[in-house]
This record gives C-alpha cells, structure tokens and sequence, in this order.
C-alpha cells in the first residue's frame, strides 16, 4: 500500500505541472492585470507606470513569467495578494480555518442525515415513509444553495432572530473559550445545513438504491439461511458492501471541504477560503486566485488517491498489497 | 441434538398440501401446488424436477425465504420434528434456521457475503445460536473447515470469498450450513454450478457429513445421476406438483409416469449406443398457463389420451410406497370417477 500511494504521489508531479500551464494560461487570458493594485494610485505618468511594469516583469515573454511563477510558487512564494497587500500565504492561513470549520460541519451533518434517512429508506424501500424521504432529498436536490441560503436568512436571522446574518463568531470573545467555540457553532450551522443539503440528497438516495439491490442479493439470502437477526443483516451484510460506491463521494467531499463553499460562505459573508476566491476573482487578485486554484487541483488530486485507497480498505476485492 | 428430538417419533419434516403462490398482475398462482411429503431421520430425499417446476420455491417455502412481499404460502402445513412452523415469523424462524435445518444454495460464488472473511461468515452462525467465545468460536470453524476437506484451514479463516474457487466456497457453504448439526439440511442444487470433477468431491462430502452428524438431506437437483448416486427416496415435480413418488431403487427399475420415464430416457446409458439422447418436447407450462383442469404434462405426454386434458389425477399409491398421479393407473383416477 506504501510503495502505490508512493508510486501515486509521484504520478500527480507531471499532472500538476499540467494544472500550472493552464492555471498560469487562463490567469494570462483573463482581462486586465493587477497592475492597478500594486503602482501607486496618484502618479498616473505614464513613464512611472511603464518604469513599474518592467520592474515588476510585466514586460518579460510569457515563459520567463511561468518559470518564475513556477519556481516561486514550489519554493513556498505564492506572491502577494494585490488586495490585501499581504503575502497569499498569511492569507490563505487565515481563511482555512474558517472554511475547515464549515466544511467539516456540513460534512458532519451530510454524513449523519444521509446514513439515517438512506438506511431508513432502503430497508422499507416503497413505503410512505421512503416516498417521504425521497420526496424530501428531490427537494434538497431541486432547490439551489443561494435560494436556500437566502431564504434561511430571511426567516432564521431576519424574522426568527435564531441564527446570527453572517460572520465566523462574535466579535470580541476570546479565542479558546467555551463562548467563542459555542458562537462558532452558531454561526457555522446555517451555512453548513445549506451546504450540506445537495450532497445529503444525492448520498441518501444513492444509498437507498443501493441497499436495496444489494437486499437482493445471494448473500443476503444465506445470511438468512442462517438465522442472522434482520436488523443485522441490513445494519452489517447489506450496509458494509452498500458503502463502497459511497467511497467515490468521499473523493469529492475532500475537495468540497475547501472549496464547495464559495457560493455559501458568499451568502452568509462567511470569511473562508470561498469569499476570498470570489473577492480575488473580482479584484483581479492573481496571486490569490492562482495559488488557490493550484490548491483546489492538488486537493482533487488528493481526493481521489484517498478515495482509492479506501476502496481497497472496505472491499477486500480491490486490496492493494 | 435438539431437546424436542426425544418426544417426536414421527418423520423429521412433514410437508402437508403446500401451497405456494406468487402474484401476476394482481392475481395469485401456485408455483407449488398440494404437495405432500415426508423426510425421515438420516435419510436423504431427493427432489427431481426441469426447471421451473417449483422444487426450488418448495425448499424456500420451508426455510421460510421465499423473497420478501411477494411469494407467500397460501395454504397446508410444514411441521418440523412435530411442530408446526408454517406460520412462524422471521424471529421465530431465526431460532431454527441455522441450527435445527440449515440451507445450501446453487450458486457458491454469490452466496458468501464479498466484503467478510470466511472465518467471520462462518463463525456469525455460531454466535447466532451459541453463546460462545470469539476464540472457541474460531477454534470451531477452524475444525469445520478441515472437517469439510480444506487442508489449510487457519489461512483460510482470514481470507475472502473472492480467494477461493467455487469448491471450495460450496464446502464453506456446507461447513456453514453443518456448524450447528442441524437435523436438516437442505441442499438446492448444490453441484450444479461447479465443475464435474468438483461435483463429485462435493456430493462425496454431503454423504460424509450426512452420516457423521446422521442429519436428513432434501436434495433438490435436476440431475437423476446425483438422485441414484446419493438418494434413498425420490420426489419427482412437474410443473408444482408432486408427479411420483418413491424409493430409488424403485424409480430406476420401474418408472410409473411417463414424465418419469422420459426423464431416465434423457440420461446417456453405459454400454448402449444411442445416436441422440431422449428428450422431452416443450416446456413447463408458465404459471399463468397452467391448466386448471386434467394433468398438467398432458401436451408434452408421449402417452397423452383425450381423457387427460378433462381428469385431474391425483396421487395415488400403485404399489408399496411407490405413488404415482396419472390416469394410466386407476389409483389416480379421483375416486368417484373410479367408482362410476
């Protein structure tokens, strides 16, 4: 298992300097440059700004640009953001807890809810209280997250004062006390319910169907055969061969820990990674909006290596020695 | 073995008038129709039928798995060591199951669960019916598995159906079935899908383990070569019915219904060369065209006369525990039509 995740690390080497070139691509055929962040607003001669683009390397060929982008960028250097005017490091920093927080959370609930009500569902497969399960995933599913937020908002924050508007926690409190992490909670639940309301959908009703094909099967039968207590059958025979496609979720879920977000945390102006991918992209903050760029793709890269391994952990089948 | 043993001199299993239906568009029909028998202590039964004749949904009617919602037992009795189990539910039933009749399937290579070791299926029939410790737990299915010929049992234990080829998974299905010394085992098919050399190691270990544990076998098999080699009584079904009924030395010598007889015409014999190997013309009749009146063989009986199609025979006693259901012999012809 060692030597193939080895073998699997090094494979993504070649992927991502794929990633860099069209990562570093777009960055080139988007509009604009950062330029504007980065001279000073009120000197507006255009020997000044033209002397700021040749010192800034602006000017260089392209490949020179992506050698020294690239060389930076594995040397730990992910520039400076433009906006904030601090190095992109400090602040991706201090966005990813926040955005861990919220993912984490709504990964929670995602996986609490979906393994309930998908169980529930496909051991009383076709009856009223699967249609309602199923009625009520098609309308997770149906819904979008924005619309969902918004409405959340209105009702919760604006009308019920249950939930705060937005924000990570109050301000104020110290951090590491009791009243910090309960106001985190607080103001994490909105977002990660919204969040986590699409994969739940999907994950119960992908569950669902599988435990009942998976009802069908031979095993089951012997399991019968003998004398295994129904709830056992379904809570270990069934469920444990019915979480291996699950795994490929999995995969994805990694990725939407960080970056699934950006129209969520938008909504609830929630500070994480999300809201500061959407501000860079405005801002034309390419430092920032490459490095996490770069980021999200190694995630995806690392996803799926997690979700592989794992399939050869629940399915003895596809072990990898 | 079991405590009610002692008590109940009568046979192990009695199967009175089974009635087992499935639902077509809405509608019932009898996949087993009034079937009747008995098994005795040790002995072994065979059940001969083609396909689709309903010896397999029989053996679920017993072991109570017919799948779930659909085929049900609409009628008769099945009464195990003198109790009658027709009615138990699935918690009742997961008392007996296991320990007291246990169930061996066709297909070995989906019948064990992929995901668990062989050890742990094999060790869950344990827990389900003994209290016992993790560690006597394995020690036993150790000794299972090399009592059913796995010479490298303590491996075995850890490893996972997918290692194993399709013998070797039907002798863990037997190890299994066994574990408990049930008083019955029912084998559905159990060769079927392996290879003939395989079949014969495997039908040489169901005897095995038959006389050792002096268990009772429904073997249920379309093969008469299985039902001579292994069978003391022989079932013959033909589309949900019971068609003949007998001893096996009886059935070989002296075939009463025709469908008996063509059934031994299909079998190559040693010695006699045959240019092409007897069959029977058709197909079982599917249960929505099944004729309600007469006997149901009559359009594939090479014997067929008109009176067939209008006379439903019934199961009648020819000679000594030899029963047969054709109008050919009187004692199947409804009484009042006999008497007439």
């Amino acid at each position: 298992m060692l030597k193939y995740t080895l073998r699997r690390l090094l494979g993504m080497i070649p992927m991502l300097l794929l990633i860099s070139i069209v990562v570093f691509s777009l960055a080139m055929f988007m509009p604009g440059d950062p330029l504007g962040g980065e001279i000073d607003p009120t000197n507006s001669d255009p020997e000044y700004i033209e002397e700021m683009r040749e010192k800034l390397g602006y000017n260089d060929p392209i490949h020179v640009q992506y050698w020294t982008w690239v060389t930076n960028f594995v040397q730990g250097d992910f520039g400076k953001s433009t906006q904030y005017k601090v190095q992109v490091s400090e602040l991706v920093k201090s966005r990813m807890l926040n955005t861990l927080f919220l993912g984490i959370s709504s990964i929670v609930i995602t996986y609490i809810f979906a393994f309930a009500m998908g169980m529930t569902a496909g051991r009383k497969a076709y009856s009223k209280l699967d249609h309602f399960i199923g009625g009520l995933n098609y309308f997770g599913l149906a819904v979008p997250n924005y619309i969902a937020g918004v409405v959340i908002i209105y009702f919760f924050s604006f009308k019920l004062g249950w939930i705060p508007f937005g924000g990570s926690h109050e301000i104020g409190l110290q951090p590491g006390t009791l009243e910090y992490w309960i106001s985190r909670f607080h103001h994490v639940l909105a977002p990660a319910i919204v969040l986590g309301a699409l994969s739940t959908a999907s994950y119960t009703q992908f569950l669902r169907n599988d435990i009942i094909e998976s009802s069908r099967k031979d095993f089951v039968r012997t399991a019968r055969a003998k004398g295994t207590s129904e709830s056992k059958i379904y809570n270990s025979h069934i469920l444990r061969n019915s979480v291996i496609p699950l795994i490929t979720f999995l995969g994805f879920d990694i990725v939407t820990i960080v970056n699934g977000a950006v129209i969520t945390e938008a909504i609830f102006t929630y500070p994480g990674i999300g809201t500061l991918f959407l501000n860079s992209v405005n801002n034309r903050d390419y430092s920032v909006l490459m490095t996490l760029t770069m980021f999200f793709s190694l995630l995806v890269l690392i996803g799926n290596l997690v979700a592989d391994l794992l399939y050869g952990i629940v399915d003895p089948r596809i072990r990898i020695d | 073995m079991s405590e009610h043993t002692k008590e109940n001199k009568g046979p192990l299993l009695e199967v009175k008038n089974l009635e087992t239906a499935f639902p077509i568009d809405g509608e019932y029909y009898n996949a087993v129709d009034d079937v009747s028998f008995t098994v005795d202590r040790g002995k072994i039964v065979g059940v001969v039928g083609e396909s689709g004749c309903g010896k397999s949904v029989m053996s679920l009617s017993i072991m109570h798995l017919l799948p779930k919602g659909i085929g049900k037992i609409k009628g008769g009795q099945i009464l195990l060591d003198g109790k009658d189990i027709t009615n138990y539910n699935d918690k009742e039933m997961n008392k007996i199951r296991g320990k007291d009749i246990s169930m061996i399937f066709q297909e070995p290579m989906t019948a064990l669960n992929p995901v668990f070791t062989i050890g742990f299926q094999l060790e869950e029939v344990l827990f389900n019916h003994f209290k016992i410790s993790k560690k006597e737990a394995r020690q036993k299915s150790i000794s299972l598995l090399r009592s059913v010929g796995i010479s490298r049992s303590e491996d075995v234990v850890e490893e996972y159906p997918h290692q194993l080829s399709g013998g070797m998974r039907q002798r863990v299905m037997i190890a299994m079935a066994i574990a408990c010394q049930p008083q019955l085992l029912i084998a559905d098919e159990p060769t079927t899908a392996l290879d003939v050399t395989v079949q014969a190691q495997i039908l040489d270990l169901l005897k095995e383990v038959q006389s050792i544990n002096d268990m009772a076998i429904v073997l249920i098999t379309h093969d008469l070569g299985v039902v001579a080699e292994m069978c003391d009584d022989v079932i013959v079904m033909y589309a949900g019915e019971i068609v003949e009924k007998t001893s096996v030395e009886e059935l070989f010598e002296n075939p009463k219904h025709p469908y008996t007889e063509k059934l031994i015409d299909s079998i190559p014999k040693m010695g006699v060369k045959q240019d092409r190997l007897g069959s029977i013309p058709g197909i079982v009749p599917s249960l929505k065209n099944m004729p309600r009146v007469g006997c149901k063989f009559a359009d594939r009986c090479p014997r067929a006369m008109p009176e067939c199609t209008t006379i439903t025979p019934l199961l009648g006693e020819v000679k000594d525990g030899h029963e047969v259901s054709c109008i050919l012999y009187d004692e199947s012809r409804p009484k009042e039509r006999a008497n007439a």
